[in-house]
């Protein structure tokens, strides 16, 4: 992973409810075998515990095959068979983000008002130099009041450079002379940060795809990120969030902002399932150190051995 | 909004009355539906079953299945039971003497908290109130930036006469966390300032913050002191979900709020927080923040928004929208024309234009009953009104006020003038001179009976208790003048 450090405030925090749910789960299973209501305990208890419908489900299924085979029979056997299951549903999913061959990478942050964007996007500055590459930040919100004014204290604090345009100016031209300057200054990153929209504004959505076009005819290739900022807080809209703004630019992966303000941790793990996109980033706070790389192996360790 | 629930609640009734009598079982089996769909929209599941169970018991109780009409029936025991579960509307905020008085808004982080100050200060001042903002958000970089911006358009831009003024101190903002308890005192001076400059109103923004941040709560609570507060108004997104609706009622009993404010209603959010929040909170819902304009932002009313729940539309919010925007004079001198039939293009572009004002076509579509819901989802777009404007653009003065007149070679020209096809403009001329036609038979008596039907079904009465409304449209009229 590298770049970021491992998700372990998420372990520590945002895994609560999750950890309630599993409290006991080992103790229940102990000395017991596998039976038709054993499993149906299980299935409540990882529901209870955020993991989403569709992995509790398929995990219980699975389970329930092995058991059926022969293959799996003692309670003590379950939880690390449940372990492996969550932790499969992880694999070769590529959780880095996207660095291109050529300078500079494009990262195009995008979502809903007060998702968590102009944060996150100074979060991803913040790591990216303290590994020693250079970042270039894109104020493309050229709609909201003070958020040019916002991005550019950020850019200050961080020490980083930043393209904004004028309030009211058209944010595909900034994004474009943003990605001119990002060439000219051989940048390594470029960051850009766009205006919050709700995904029932058609014409608002056909500019950011009109950004998304500016920035790949400028830099073949880009963007190589397109991180949707999703507020862990959200209901079941999130989901439809991430359909919407995928359709409009192809997102490649999600920043979940505000774990901090939630207890259900398992999420991460519904929101892999509901919309077939990583979430790469986790946001934990409001400083630009509290950002994390997500780490389903940790994660899976935690949600069961934090319980215990 | 509610696209959803209205879909599985219109199926439920169409499927209750498509059978003439009905038994107990069936209202069960159609009920649930309705809970999946509740459910679905984000509703916590306790106050899901107790509301399916007490419509269930209502409609037992009000011998539903020996109705003859056991569908309609079951919309108004409905319709009862979700006003129930939203709670009374709390009435206007109340104004103290002597003033300011003193409106604390606060809420998680990004929940739209300083655009909603904008907007309740735009409301205050449509009503000729004078207002003073004070940024106490020393905390997210620019904050203090944003409520200074948008000070200024409210008091540039936004209608009205109240005057609208500013207060902040963005050399006071520091890095996180540094500056707790700074807002305290820069809220007590912007309350000095408006007290000195005699403002009826002060709204106080702050920081967004975690229920669970001790050292944030305690300085909130130090802000209400200072200022002491008459009304602390707490922000709520509606796409939030049921975790953080538990975290509004931590905010509630932590601050004692007087109102809460769901903002971002515009979104397809399915609307369980509009629903449950009353419920799961305490607080009750006051404003309902429905775009990024100043003007979006509508009073809570429980009784429309079950109408518009029930796919019965919310002809009321719509006239009030529309009240907004035309004055009486011209909406007379619309009526007259129209019932002559003399309607030309240009009131029709005039009116577009008001169209465009009031909000997105699909938000106000929304609000009609019936056909509104079905238009709803056709991909009808602010972009097509712009097209038709264009068109009427296109045309000269004397074929604005007679349509009739545009025959095979004046609708090439229109077409070319506009870019756009023929076809496009003998449309609109077809359909216009139909328009004129009906407008000229509704505008008799028949349209008065029309509106006192709808105004009674947005207002909370039901359209199959039509008859029930005994006042006569005369009466009514003299009850609007009064307002
Ligand atoms: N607690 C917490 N707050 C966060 C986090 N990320 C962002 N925030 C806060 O959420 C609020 C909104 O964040 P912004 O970064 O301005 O959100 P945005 O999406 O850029 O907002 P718009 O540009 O207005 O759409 C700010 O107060 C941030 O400090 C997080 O991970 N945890
Ligand atoms: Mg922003």
């Amino acid at each position: 992973m590298g770049l970021f450090k491992a998700a372990a405030s998420i372990l520590k925090r945002g895994l609560a409810r999750t950890a309630e749910a599993m409290v006991g789960m080992r103790a229940f299973l102990a000395g017991r075998r596998i039976d038709e209501s054993l499993l149906a305990e299980v299935e409540k208890r990882l529901l209870a515990a955020d993991v989403g419908v569709k992995a509790a489900r398929e995990s219980v299924e699975s389970l329930r095959q092995d058991w059926l085979a022969g293959r799996i029979a003692a309670g003590e056997e379950v939880v690390p068979f449940l372990k492996a299951s969550l932790r499969a549903r992880w694999e070769g999913v590529d959780l880095d983000l996207a660095r291109s061959e050529r300078k500079p990478t494009v990262i195009l942050v995008v979502g809903v008002n007060g998702s968590g964007k102009t944060t996150s996007v100074a979060k991803i500055a913040a790591s990216l130099k303290a590994e020693g590459r250079s970042v270039l930040l894109a104020a493309a919100d050229t709609f909201r009041a003070g958020a040019v004014r916002q991005l550019e204290i950020w850019s200050e604090r961080l020490g980083v450079d930043l393209v904004k345009g004028a309030e009211g100016a058209d944010p595909a031209a900034v994004v474009f002379d943003a990605a001119q300057a990002a060439v000219a200054r051989e940048a390594d990153v470029l960051l850009v940060d766009t205006a919050g929209r709700l995904h029932t504004q058609d014409t608002l959505m056909r500019q950011l795809t009109k950004i998304r076009e500016v920035v790949a005819k400028r830099i073949p290739g880009a963007p190589h990120e397109v991180l949707l900022v999703l507020d862990a807080t959200a209901g079941q809209n999130a989901i439809r969030q991430a359909e919407v703004f995928t359709a409009a630019v192809e997102v490649t992966g999600i920043f979940l902002s505000k774990l901090d303000g939630t207890a259900r941790g398992g999420v991460v793990m519904a929101i892999r399932d509901q919309m077939g996109l990583p979430v790469k980033l986790i946001g934990v706070g409001e400083r630009p150190e509290d950002v994390e790389a997500f780490d389903p192996e940790a994660f899976v360790e935690g949600m069961f051995d934090r319980a215990e | 909004m509610f696209d959803g629930l209205t879909r599985s609640f219109q199926k439920t009734f169409r499927n209750l009355s498509g059978r003439g009598r009905i038994s107990e079982s069936n209202i069960r089996e159609a009920m649930e539906e309705v809970r999946t769909a509740l459910l679905e929209a984000d509703v916590h599941h306790d106050l899901v079953d107790r509301f399916c169970n007490e419509v269930v018991e209502d409609a037992i109780g009000k011998e539903v299945t020996r109705s003859l009409k056991p569908g309609e029936e079951m919309i108004g025991i409905v319709h009862e039971r979700l006003v129930a579960m939203m709670g009374e509307a709390p009435g206007p905020i109340a104004m103290v003497e002597p003033g300011p008085t003193v409106i604390l808004m606060c809420g998680l982080q990004g929940s739209g908290k300083t655009t909603t100050c904008g907007k309740l200060a735009a409301r205050f001042k449509a009503d000729g109130h004078s207002v003073m903002l004070v940024a106490a958000d020393l905390q997210r970089p620019a904050a203090v930036e944003q409520l200074r911006i948008v000070s200024e358009q409210v008091a540039s831009s936004a209608p009205g006469k109240g005057r609208v003024a500013f207060h902040g101190e963005p050399e006071r903002c520091a890095e996180y966390g540094q500056a707790v308890g700074v807002a305290v005192e820069v809220a007590k001076r912007g309350l000095a300032e408006a007290r000195k400059g005699n403002f009826e109103f002060l709204i106080v923004d702050t920081a967004g913050r975690l229920h669970v941040n001790d050292d944030l709560m305690k300085e909130l609570r130090a802000v209400d002191r200072a200022v002491e507060a008459h009304q602390i108004l707490l922000v709520v997104d509606a796409m939030t979900g049921q975790d953080a609706l538990l975290s509004a009622k931590a905010f509630h009993e932590a601050m004692q709020v007087d109102g809460l404010v769901l903002t971002k209603f515009d979104s397809d959010t399915r609307g369980g927080a509009a629903l449950s929040v009353r419920e799961v909170t305490g607080a009750p819902v006051r404003f309902l923040g429905v775009g990024e304009k100043f003007t979006a932002l509508e009073e809570f009313h429980p009784q429309r928004i079950a109408g518009r729940i029930l796919g019965m539309g919310d002809v009321v919010s719509l006239v009030e929208k529309a009240r907004q925007e035309v004055s009486d004079e011209e909406a007379a001198e619309l009526m007259e024309k129209m019932s002559k039939g003399r309607l030309g293009l240009d009131d029709f572009l005039r009116q577009m234009k008001v169209l465009r004002r009031m909000g997105p076509i699909k938000s106000l579509l929304g609000m009609l009953p019936g056909v509104g819901q079905m238009l709803k989802d056709l991909p009808l777009e602010d972009k097509q009104l712009d097209r038709l404007q264009g068109i009427v653009h296109s045309m000269t003065p004397a074929e604005r006020r007679d349509p009739a007149m545009l025959e095979r070679s004046r609708i090439a020209r229109v077409a070319a003038g506009s870019a756009s096809d023929r076809a496009e403009v003998s449309r609109l001329v077809k359909q216009f001179d139909l328009m004129r036609k009906m407008g000229s038979q509704l505008a008799g008596a028949g349209a008065t009976g029309r509106m006192a039907a709808m105004r009674g079904l947005g207002a909370g009465g039901l359209p199959t208790r039509g008859s029930t409304h005994t006042s006569s449209p005369k009466a009514r009229f003299k009850q609007r003048k009064k307002r």
